[in-house]
């Protein structure tokens, strides 16, 4: 009972922050309800079991993407109002599309017969499907996934690594760039300094001054 | 009771936010990214939905490895949009055409 309250605030909750998101005039808005989104989604995912992957959404999208995408908002000068011009403009084709969408989806939810526990035993019959199973002993989800992400899957995980560093990488070249009259320490000119060019022994005249 | 098709209902319905999202919002590129981010998280609630009634966790490891794809491109498409704000002074997208003339 407490379950189904909690799927059906969730669900709303994050349909209506999605809606708001496509639809609200400042984008700044749009970046708060998608943090909405987001941690509405992660309550939904630990519905279904998967805390792991919830506490990850809320830690990588709200905590690095979505503060991305306002750091960026904020940050370029662009007037948002004239942006928003064609928006009643696309509304019928963008909304028709969206409803196909939904109506194609959904009736497949509805036309697909969902297999039973004994087909689905069938379909995994190895013992290792049976490890996989979720939460099969009490053991916890994150141990579960940890178990099986740095096993079987640790070559996905290294994958998953190379594509951050290649983003990093990519996100660093693509925004720094060189900018005139800025003065720079030069680590090379620094070591390559004799001591000639830097000391000098001056004689001074007693009582004269330099 | 809350089954499989719920949780497919919703992120039917929030991949259909995301598409309707890009069409609307055509001229704001942040928007846009924002809208493939509300796509990725519906297919996101299918992976993660299928791998509970399934009862195999490799659909979040799935999962897992879509959220590192979305957080890696949300983080490259801002660094190209603002090294178009730097070369253009401003992001319409209508016109940007300078590859073909």
């Amino acid at each position: 009972m407490v379950a189904t309250a909690a799927f059906y605030l969730f669900a709303f909750g994050a349909i209506a922050s999605a809606i708001c998101v496509v639809s609200s005039k400042n984008p700044v808005h749009s970046v708060l309800f998608l943090i909405s989104t987001f941690i509405m989604t992660a309550g939904l995912f630990v519905l279904m079991g998967a805390e792991y992957l919830a506490m990850l959404l809320v830690v990588v999208y709200v905590g690095a993407v979505a503060v991305l995408f306002l750091f960026v908002v904020m940050m370029l000068d662009v007037d948002f109002v004239e942006l928003k011009q064609g928006f009643l403009k696309y509304l019928p084709i963008g909304g028709a599309l969206a409803g196909l969408v939904v109506f194609e989806l959904i009736m497949v939810v509805f036309v697909w017969a969902f297999p039973t526990d004994a087909e689905l035993a069938r379909a995994h019959p190895s013992p290792k499907a049976a490890e996989t199973v979720a939460n099969p002993s009490g053991a916890n989800n994150i141990e579960e996934f940890g178990l099986v992400l740095y096993t079987d899957y640790i070559h996905h995980f290294q994958v998953a690594g190379m594509v951050l560093l290649v983003a990093m990488i990519g996100a660093i070249v693509l925004t720094l760039r060189e900018r005139e009259g800025l003065k720079r320490q030069d680590p090379v000119a620094q070591v390559a300094r004799k001591r000639d060019e830097a000391v000098a022994v001056v004689k001074v005249p007693t009582g004269q001054g330099l | 009771m809350v089954g499989l098709g719920h949780y497919l209902s919703v992120a039917a319905i929030l991949f259909a936010i995301g598409t309707a999202g890009i069409f609307l919002n055509r001229k704001n590129v942040i928007i846009v990214l924002m809208s493939i981010e509300l796509m990725l998280l519906g297919v996101n609630i299918n992976l993660v939905a299928f791998s509970q009634f399934l009862g195999d966790l490799v659909g979040q490891v799935f999962a897992f490895m879509v959220l590192t794809v979305a957080a890696a491109e949300a983080a490259i498409g801002l660094a190209i949009l603002v090294a178009y704000f730097r070369n253009r002074g401003d992001i319409a997208v209508e016109d940007a055409n300078f590859m073909k003339n």
